[in-house]
């Protein structure tokens, strides 16, 4: 079954922005980043996913439910992370998830229970009794967390879960955000800007910009037929990209070194004996994925 | 085998049930009770709240020492009025705790992220404050109704303490329903508590000089609906009319007052509807 279907969504607010634009995407279960820079729609996308905004035109199913009709089920088996700030400072940490546990439909003692496993899967067990007000911003953003993961829901819509966090904190969040994809077999939807953090942990990718669709597509069809060998040598340059392009590769001179598209195991080979043929000093001889940001930007250039 | 050893049981599915959107307004109605006394929260959340009950049950605990001696001072219905001014300052303690809090915060879309409506989580604060209001006036009441009960003796008598405790209840409804309607309305519209908690007050205070300059300066019918210009004492005018109480001139514009109590709290739960239709969207 899908996880998210939307098609030709479109969004008009009154005020004559459109935010999405005939948006259709498949997207199956699994973690997911939701790319796209300021603006672009996802917040929109996400309020039109949990029911809080009705679609202009066009379709969308969430967990096979149709968020504008039946808001409430789908808001029942979905976990949401908002962006800003968004906790009580004055309340303590497990009290607080216990009652968004209970207002999730979770009875008492089980949203007692829940909302300490929640807390101790993002790391919080031994602090959940302190005032959320003294908590450190990548303790919030854990809390946060939680929240969203208390009721066990089926997907989980994270809105840029790295805000605010240094390196060690957003690398922390990364991480446990793909144990929650993997480990507990729940579905992830990440919203970010920043495409070289999720493309790391998600199993999927939607770019979106500008409201419209960019690319939608699993991470491994994006990159696999892409990688290059980057090669460096210290002279001749210009000599190898000849004598490569004669034994029919198609290098590219690149301001570091020569790109070439890797075809198969005897790339390697090739360039290796085209450089001892020519006698040049080689420096480097890497293989680099193309990073998807790389995708987008050609994408985009051919628009 | 050392005793520290932690053992990771990994993540558990839910399986349990899981209630809909009436047990969601239930949980938020009774986190609502708990937050208006400071229950679940810090100490200093609980000083004032507290503060306020304590002096209104002290109130009682007089008047039905007073009582034992002799004649009752006032009826149980009185007894609302006159500690009105506690429940204003309940209400400014409360109000903005509950909703001020949750505006300040941005907590409000991960209630509507939910099985929440926006209307729900509007209705179950107001009904969360005006039981908290009326708790506050009903809990002393029955001490006085337990007090006076004892201090009257034959089944005839208690019966008659009954039909005079019953009225009081009903005050203390109207007054809880007009105060928290009106604080939770303004709270609604400050995030910051201090703002709202000063609003409330002000609401109530600036207008009873009002009340004071119509019968001041009105004909006779004007004097006698002067007491419209005041939230508290349209409360008043209302228990005059309904429960005799005592010390106003209403004439025959009871209904008038009757009716004013029913718009009042019409229009604020509607303002409050509007208010929570637009906010945090």
């Amino acid at each position: 079954m899908s996880l998210i279907t939307t098609q030709l969504l479109t969004k008009r607010y009154p005020n004559g922005v459109t935010a999405l634009s005939e948006l259709t995407v498949d997207v199956e279960p699994g973690v997911v980043g939701l790319v796209g820079a300021n603006g672009a729609g996802k917040s929109t996308l996400i309020k039109i996913l949990l029911g809080l905004l009705p679609p202009t035109s066009g379709g969308v199913r969430v967990l096979g439910l149709d968020p504008a009709t039946d808001g409430e089920q789908v808001r029942a088996r979905v976990g949401y992370m908002p962006e800003h700030d968004c906790l009580p400072p004055d309340l303590v940490a497990a009290e607080f998830v216990t009652h968004m546990a209970r207002v999730s439909g979770l009875p008492r003692t089980a949203a007692r229970e829940r909302a300490s496993e929640a807390l101790r899967h993002v790391g919080l067990y031994e602090e959940r009794y302190r005032q959320i007000g003294g908590y450190s911003t990548g303790m919030k953003q854990r809390v946060k967390l939680a929240q969203a993961l208390v009721h066990d829901p089926d997907l989980l819509l994270l809105d840029e879960p790295t805000n605010g966090l240094d390196p060690a904190g957003r690398d922390a969040m990364l991480a446990l955000v793909m144990r929650i994809g993997t480990e507990f077999g729940i579905s992830v939807v990440v919203c970010s800007h920043l495409l070289g953090e999720v493309e790391r942990i998600c199993d999927s990718l939607v770019a979106i910009d500008g409201g419209r669709l960019l690319r939608s597509d699993r991470i491994s069809a994006m990159t696999t037929a892409t990688d290059v060998l980057a090669v460096e040598v210290g002279e001749g340059t210009q000599e190898l990209a000849a004598r490569l392009a004669a034994l029919g590769l198609r290098p590219e001179i690149d301001p570091r070194g020569l790109m070439v598209p890797l075809g198969g195991e005897g790339t390697y080979d090739v360039v290796l004996g085209a450089i001892a043929d020519l006698d040049l000093p080689l420096h480097r001889l890497d293989q680099r994925r193309h990073r998807v940001a790389e995708l987008f930007r050609t994408e985009a250039a051919n628009v | 085998m050392s005793s520290g050893v932690i053992h990771d049981i990994g993540y558990q599915r839910y399986t349990g049930p899981r209630l809909g959107r009436g047990y969601a307004i239930r949980s938020l109605y009774l986190h609502g009770l708990r937050t208006a006394f400071g229950l679940g929260r810090s100490a200093k959340a609980k000083i004032f709240p507290w503060a306020t009950v304590g002096i209104v049950a002290m109130v009682a605990v007089v008047l039905t020492a007073v009582r034992a001696q002799g004649a009752p001072v006032m009826s149980y219905a009185e007894f609302s009025v006159s500690v009105a001014l506690l429940a204003i300052l309940f209400c400014a303690a409360a109000a903005p705790e509950l909703v001020s809090r949750d505006l300040r915060g941005g907590v409000l879309p991960l209630y509507f992220s939910r099985p929440l409506r926006r209307t729900d989580y509007a209705l179950a604060k107001l009904a969360a404050l005006t039981s908290a209001v009326w708790l506050m006036l009903a809990g002393p009441l029955l001490l006085m109704f337990v007090g006076g009960v004892f201090s009257v003796h034959g089944p005839k008598a208690v019966w008659n303490e009954v039909l005079d405790f019953l009225p009081g209840l009903g005050q203390a409804a109207i007054v809880a329903a007009v105060y928290s309607s009106l604080s939770l309305l303004v709270a609604s519209l400050a995030g910051r508590r201090a703002v709202a908690a000063a609003l409330i007050v002000a609401v109530f205070v600036v207008t009873a000089p009002v009340v004071g300059v119509l019968i001041g300066i009105g004909g006779p019918a004007a004097r006698q609906l002067a007491f419209l210009a005041s939230p508290s004492t349209v409360v008043q005018a209302t228990g005059v009319w309904l429960f005799d109480l005592q010390g106003m001139d209403i004439g025959s514009y009871g209904p008038v007052y009757g009716l004013a109590v029913v718009a009042l709290v019409t229009a604020c739960v509607l303002l409050l509807l509007v208010r929570y239709r637009r906010v945090a969207q």
